[in-house]
């Protein structure tokens, strides 16, 4: 992790963003969504042009980034595994899910595979009661999940 | 707007909040993230209140009135509903209250008292963070943050550095500069005004009362100290009396009575810096050199102009601080008058301040050969040594500052006043200049808790347009006037804190607005006291000059009393 935090990024590319949204009010949510989109995460250099750009302080910035749970201040996997924690996944199995998954991957939630490939992540809800357990990869849900048929999702992935 | 407040009748205008209707009606209710010159937070929930018709309870210091409003403060409901709000809040508090420099001055520990709080009924899960002890000024502590944001709107809001701000989210929030950094690695100013903000122990001085009482009680060190302008002014809070009593004599008697060898004066070198600094602006005016001047005497105002318009650092002045022209002096001037090895003396700051620790430790504040200032204490330091020491201030009889470093004029007074600097300097310029007497002292234009104030004054011919602004956010608002070239200014004063230094960082709690006025007209009460109220009519400047420094701006106080800046980052 420490060696992709070093990883040069393209500041001109951040400024450019920046610059496109700087004139109208609410600008950061945006600006932050498209420099994550650009880097794969909020480096500290890139937050430091976003608040420089936009004339705020950096705790801000930075606070604004830590409280939504979709930035990430620190290097991502390829590809984010969302597990819902709520009480319906819960009963219907998403502990056994859970379990399965960092077998298969062996990494503990809340860290990514040393190959950087997936970021392991709890969820609150993914708004799919319905096909409890559900997890969700990249921006696709998966339902009705079990131990064996969660890792057949996973190598979709490998 | 008419209303009940527990069957009380209160009328108010449209707009006011519940808690401050209450207030009128003589209700008493109890807040915390509240803060009467901050904007409404409505985050700690301490003040909720019953409001007829309404489903929930409601925050009193967010909640507006209404015409015909029926408001109950004081039911069963409300009150266990504050008293589980303040057990919550309790349950991740260390309980470490006894050894807290908040002790006894904390609003947590007053509510949990005034709410009848005897046993949590919550599980106690402690907040793990560890302490931020990175500067000499201020000691971060986020494990006692209860997330109230009032530090938040002052380092934001107020001071314009927005150094700390909440990180993360839920439960896990607190209150941190980005990526949790330690103080001294980031922009800040070190003003210590979210000390005044907190309503805990989350943020205190770093205190070094027990490098002083060490050099006191080493008889080999010959310990001498300086008080700072605003703190005969406001010390007399931390013993208890009320906000405004000057308590000069008395300062000076207590501090003889903890086992200082010589009790000096700050104001001494605040005429001084009125000759250097005015000096200055005269040959700047006459030589075609950097305008307008900015005052260098705040050093939480130097780091913010560091870090955030190092563009504009050729306007400082090359003034050193009042306290650092001192230190210099003390450990050169002094020692030779007085025969004492300069490495055997130690200077005891009491200072109003918490960048002051930090300005005395600046790698180039040793003009003398050694530090020149050992330790700076803040007025709230000192009110624990004295507390420790049981001095009795009710049986002190007035004492005199020492000779020759003690002996100062009304205008250094007024440096602990925002507009003060600037108007010692043209009490002094104005007669340097027109060699005319100066009939009325008073510009009274610059002094007071305006924003920002201006005024233009005529030197026999020559207009000087001045400027004064007081908190960092005004600093700021300032400094863009000026980068706009809206106006042409030759002179400006300039203090980090709300105020001027009666209002620093490291004043009695509570520092609020109300409590700055007060300790301003005390400022002004001192200066009509002294018999003289106009730097270069102090004799010890003029003598000072005469023996050993020369003249202003000349080769020794270019060497002992001028010094340069730093440009820092600015995030």
């Amino acid at each position: 992790m420490a060696k992709q935090e070093k990883q040069a990024i393209d500041v001109d590319r951040v400024d450019k963003i920046v610059a496109r949204h700087a004139s109208r009010e609410g600008a950061l949510l945006p600006v932050l969504k498209e420099v994550q989109d650009l880097v794969g995460y909020l480096p500290e250099e890139a937050l430091k042009r976003v608040a420089l750009g936009l004339g705020l302080s950096l705790s801000r910035v930075y606070g604004v980034a830590t409280f939504y749970s979709l930035f990430y201040t620190t290097p991502k996997g390829k590809y984010v595994v969302r597990v819902c924690e709520s009480a319906p996944c819960h009963v219907q199995g998403a502990p056994e899910v859970i379990a399965a998954i960092e077998r298969e991957l062996g990494v503990p939630f809340g860290e990514t595979t040393p190959d950087g490939r997936f970021t392991l992540e709890m969820v609150s809800c993914l708004g799919v009661c319905g096909v409890a357990p559900a997890v969700m990869v990249e921006d696709r849900v998966y339902g009705n999940l079990t131990p064996e048929t969660v890792i057949a999702v996973l190598q979709e992935y490998r | 707007m008419k209303l009940t407040i527990n069957n009380l009748p209160v009328e108010v205008p449209a707009g006011t909040t519940v808690l401050a209707a209450a207030e009128k009606a003589g209700v008493r209710i109890p807040t915390l993230c509240h803060h009467p010159d901050q904007d409404v937070k409505g985050v700690c929930r301490v003040c909720v209140v019953e409001v007829e018709k309404s489903r929930t309870l409601q925050a009193a210091c967010a909640f507006p009135v209404a015409e015909g409003m029926v408001v109950r403060t004081n039911t069963a409901a409300v009150r266990e509903a504050r008293r589980v709000i303040v057990e919550l809040m309790l349950s991740r508090h260390p309980k470490d209250c006894l050894g807290c420099a908040r002790n006894r001055r904390c609003e947590l520990q007053a509510l949990a008292e005034e709410l009848g709080v005897r046993d949590v009924r919550f599980t106690h899960i402690e907040k793990k963070h560890p302490k931020d002890e990175s500067t000499p000024s201020l000691v971060r502590d986020p494990a006692k943050c209860v997330v109230c944001r009032r530090c938040v709107y002052t380092c934001n809001e107020v001071q314009a550095v927005g150094a700390l701000f909440p990180a993360y989210r839920g439960h896990e929030t607190v209150v941190v500069p980005a990526y949790d950094k330690p103080l001294l690695d980031i922009a800040c100013s070190l003003c210590g005004q979210c000390v005044h903000a907190c309503p805990v122990g989350a943020i205190t001085e770093h205190d070094d009362t027990d490098k002083v009482w060490a050099a006191l009680a080493d008889p080999k060190t010959h310990v001498v100290v300086q008080t700072a302008p605003a703190i005969r002014a406001t010390l007399g809070e931390e013993a208890g009396l009320p906000p405004g009593t000057l308590v000069t004599g008395k300062m000076v008697a207590a501090l003889r009575r903890l086992g200082f060898d010589r009790v000096f004066d700050t104001d001494f070198t605040a005429d001084l810096t009125i000759m250097e600094e005015g000096s200055e602006l005269i040959q700047r005016l006459t030589t075609g050199g950097t305008l307008p001047v900015i005052t260098s005497c705040s050093p939480g105002w130097i780091k913010f102009i560091e870090h955030f318009y190092p563009e504009l650092l050729p306007n400082l002045s090359t003034c050193k601080s009042p306290q650092q022209m001192f230190g210099a002096l003390a450990k050169t001037y002094y020692a030779k008058k007085a025969g004492i090895d300069p490495a055997s003396i130690f200077v005891v700051s009491i200072m109003p301040c918490t960048a002051k620790k930090f300005e005395a430790a600046r790698p180039e504040m040793n003009a003398s050969g050694y530090r020149d200032v050992d330790v700076v204490l803040t007025s709230r330091e000192l009110g624990r040594m004295f507390r420790e020491s049981g001095v009795d201030w009710g049986r002190l009889a007035d004492e005199e500052f020492d000779d020759p470093l003690g002996r100062s004029t009304g205008a250094a007074a007024i440096f602990g006043a925002t507009g003060g600097v600037m108007e010692a300097a043209l009490r002094t310029a104005y007669e340097l200049v027109t060699k005319k007497e100066l009939k009325n002292l008073d510009f009274v234009a610059v002094r007071g808790m305006t924003k920002i104030k201006e005024a233009t004054i005529d030197l026999d011919g020559t207009k000087i347009n001045v400027a004064v602004a007081h908190g960092l956010g005004n600093a700021k608002e300032l400094l863009e006037r000026i980068k706009r070239g809206e106006k042409t200014y030759h002179f400006v004063e300039i203090m980090a804190c709300p105020g001027g230094c009666i209002g620093g960082g490291g004043q009695p709690i509570k520092t609020t607005n109300a409590v700055r006025e007060q300790r301003i007209d005390a400022i002004y009460r001192e200066d009509k006291r002294m018999p003289l109220r106009k730097s270069h009519e102090n004799p010890a400047i003029t003598q000072i000059y005469a023996e050993f420094l020369g003249q202003p701006l000349g080769h020794k106080s270019h060497e002992l009393l001028h010094t340069h800046y730093t440009a820092r980052e600015k995030v």
